[in-house]
């Protein structure tokens, strides 16, 4: 009776006239989501624009970086002694600061004349990979750990607050450069580069995820006093439903703003672990272990500043692009 | 309530009066706790011992200040909180204390309304996910399916059912409110429990969603429990009120016999407090406001005795020591309770009253 076709017919919709058939050909009316109207207003975010498209063109050189390296460049790994000077081991290339030069784009790196340019395209592929990754990682643990405490409270909020503590409180940078002496070359079935890429993915990924969590929990403390919840539950849903279906479309945004601002974070402390020499290990190319070896040349300035450009422009594109998703997913805040 | 005296006068006339739902000594304290072991030191007797039945297709009203305990009175009866005491049955069936999931098929005939229509909906859903959820979550078939049985709810409210696909935020208050109403008549429930529904809606909507919640009780036979410190509202919905006072009812009537003799000194400060619009009106009632002097005392630690024994111009030494039973008062209608020893009289001058300024 309730919901019968012959169900009453209120004012607004007079009985005999059909309002859906009167407007004809008209298009159906359609909701615009507040992801649709966030779309919106990032997109006349011109800073926040421009941070995606970099963070596409960077995505996009650290995906082909082999390819481009083939048709432009060399091997990042094979050495170009002619290009040195031995004696002074400085480029002998004319070109300013040794870059520029068409056969060397950002020059050659001293003492064995490695190309600079395909060094900063492969060091891409590790950073935005461990970035990419740990903050994965970060946002898995810390987002299923605080919408957890946030909305089942009690004791288990009270035992993951305080391990969210613990892990806000460790010293990261001491652990990690402890790690690093301590695991061999082999471990887990995993040798080289990939289990140092898989340890520092674990390393920072796993200890970053109390920010996240504390963030989901607090959002989820406030969602879960909203009435949309109790309607829920009033409904019969059971913890499950109310979790995946009512609370987590609304923590999406914060999720989303925060993973875009722990990603730069992220690079920059891989960065920093390859330039203490306890992230990943020549002769692969990284940003850090770039600058790290940079160092040794300090009168030379120029090989710093490609990796070194590299790392902030990343960081930048990263972090206004993250501002400005922010702006558009929570205009409160503007 | 004592279920004698409330159904004895009218029971010749409307032999159907059954209880649809009854409390009978409801509690609820929230503990208050200190230290790291969580100890106990006192409660908040939000609820402190209620009885009231709620008959088939009646409407009750729940009237009070903030902080009386109606919208915690609500939450029990939808057992959306556990009570710490006392029994509700609902269509003969205990179901004071029963888990999420043997309540779950209760709530189809259950359902509430909420007060805030911006805090009711979820946000990041369209209105077809909204008002299609009870079926989601209940599993019940609809004949011609989930979004044919949507777009007719939202007809009956009075919504554009061409509005499925719209979100929350491109409706107005009146709108949402009509939203959240669709959403409780998704079950067909026999009663449902309505948390000021209209409170949070601009004056102008208000009567709207009210006439709207009076031609849905005639047409689908529902039974209404407003809960609303509105007394204009609550006079215009309600064929039975009760008044609540610091977790107790301090008196339940008819409308009529309420509103027209209020016998709980109580009650006669809160009618006193309903503004006339029409000044001359004021002044040929001779209608005089009655102020109370201080504040509501702390649910932590009620008076002894009577409850509004420390605001009543009344109170004697009895108030203090004997908690006054809800029983009919002398010269009162069959079902009319009071709460009070000495209950207000017809012509009584009232102490404490002045004049409006």
């Amino acid at each position: 009776m309730v919901v019968g076709p012959d169900a009453s017919i209120s004012d607004q919709v007079p009985v005999g006239q059909p309002p859906a058939e009167a407007e004809g050909p008209q298009k159906a009316i359609e909701g615009r989501s507040l992801g649709q109207i966030a779309w919106r207003r990032l997109k006349r975010d011109k800073a926040a624009m421009a941070g995606g498209i970099v963070i596409i063109l960077l995505i996009l050189i650290a995906i082909f970086a082999p390819l481009i390296v083939n048709a432009w460049g060399y091997d990042p790994n094979s050495f170009h002694q002619e290009t040195m000077d031995p004696a002074t081991q400085a480029p002998t290339s004319t070109f300013p600061f040794g870059s520029f030069d068409p056969k060397h784009l950002m020059g050659v790196e001293p003492p064995f004349g490695r190309d600079i340019f395909s060094r900063v395209l492969y060091g891409a592929r590790i950073s935005l990979l461990i970035a990419f990754l740990a903050t994965l990682l970060s946002v898995i643990i810390g987002a299923t750990l605080g919408v957890i405490a946030g909305y089942l409270g009690g004791w288990v909020d009270w035992v993951i607050s305080r391990a969210m503590d613990l892990f806000l409180a460790f010293p990261i940078l001491v652990f990690a450069i402890a790690l690093a002496g301590v695991i061999p070359d082999k471990a887990f079935g995993l040798s080289g580069d990939t289990l140092r890429i898989v340890l520092l993915i674990f390393i920072i990924g796993f200890f970053n995820w109390g920010y996240m969590a504390r963030i989901v929990r607090g959002q989820t403390l406030s969602l879960r006093e909203r009435e949309f919840v109790d309607a829920a539950r009033s409904l019969g849903a059971r913890s499950g439903y109310i979790l995946r279906k009512e609370l987590l479309p609304n923590l999406v945004a914060p999720i989303l703003i925060y993973a875009t601002l722990l990603i730069p974070t992220n690079i920059l402390f891989e960065a920093g672990l390859s330039f203490l020499g306890v992230g990943i290990r020549p002769p692969t190319a990284t940003w850090g272990g770039m600058l790290s070896e940079a160092v040794r040349y300090y009168t030379m300035p120029h090989f710093m500043f490609w990796p070194g450009l590299a790392i902030f422009i990343t960081v930048l594109a990263f972090n206004l692009f993250g501002d400005g998703l922010r702006d558009a997913l929570d205009p409160k805040t503007r | 309530m004592t279920e004698s005296t409330a159904g004895e006068s009218v029971a010749t006339q409307t032999p159907t009066k059954e209880a649809l739902l009854s409390a009978q000594g409801l509690q609820k304290h929230f503990p208050i706790t200190k230290g790291l072991l969580k100890r106990q030191v006192a409660a908040v007797k939000a609820v402190d011992g209620i009885d009231f039945d709620v008959y088939k297709g009646e409407t009750l009203g729940l009237v009070g200040e903030s902080g009386c305990g109606k919208s915690t009175t609500g939450r029990l009866i939808t057992r959306l909180a556990e009570p710490t005491a006392g029994k509700i049955m609902f269509d003969g069936k205990d179901i004071s204390h029963l888990g999420t999931g043997a309540m779950r098929p209760f709530r189809r005939d259950m359902q509430m309304i909420f007060q805030d229509p911006f805090s009711s909906l979820n946000p990041r859903h369209t209105v077809g996910t909204i008002v299609g959820a009870p079926f989601h979550i209940q599993g019940v078939k609809t004949p011609h399916g989930v979004k044919r049985a949507v777009q007719d709810l939202l007809k009956l409210v009075g919504l554009n059912p061409e509005h499925y696909n719209r979100y929350p935020h491109e409706f107005s208050g009146g709108q949402r409110q009509r939203i959240g109403i669709a959403r409780t008549l998704a079950l067909k429930p026999k009663l449902i429990i309505a948390d000021e529904p209209v409170s949070a809606l601009d004056v102008s909507i208000q009567a709207q969603v009210v006439n709207l919640l009076e031609d849905l009780q005639n047409e689908l036979g529902l039974t209404y429990v407003v809960i609303a410190h509105d007394l204009s509202v609550v006079r215009h919905i309600s064929d039975r009120v009760a008044v609540m006072y610091l977790g107790k009812i301090v008196e339940i009537a008819d409308r009529e016999s309420l509103y027209s003799n209020p016998r709980h000194p109580y009650t006669v400060a809160l009618m006193s407090a309903v503004p006339v619009p029409n000044p001359r009106r004021r002044e040929a009632n001779q209608r005089q406001r009655v102020l109370l002097t201080g504040d509501v005392p702390s649910p932590i630690d009620p008076p002894t005795g009577c409850r509004f024994r420390t605001r009543c111009w009344k109170a004697q030494d009895i108030c203090a020591t004997t908690e006054p039973p809800l029983v009919v008062r002398e010269g009162d209608a069959p079902g009319h309770q009071t709460a009070c020893h000495f209950p207000v009289a017809d012509n009584e001058e009232v102490a404490g009253r002045t004049a409006a300024a």
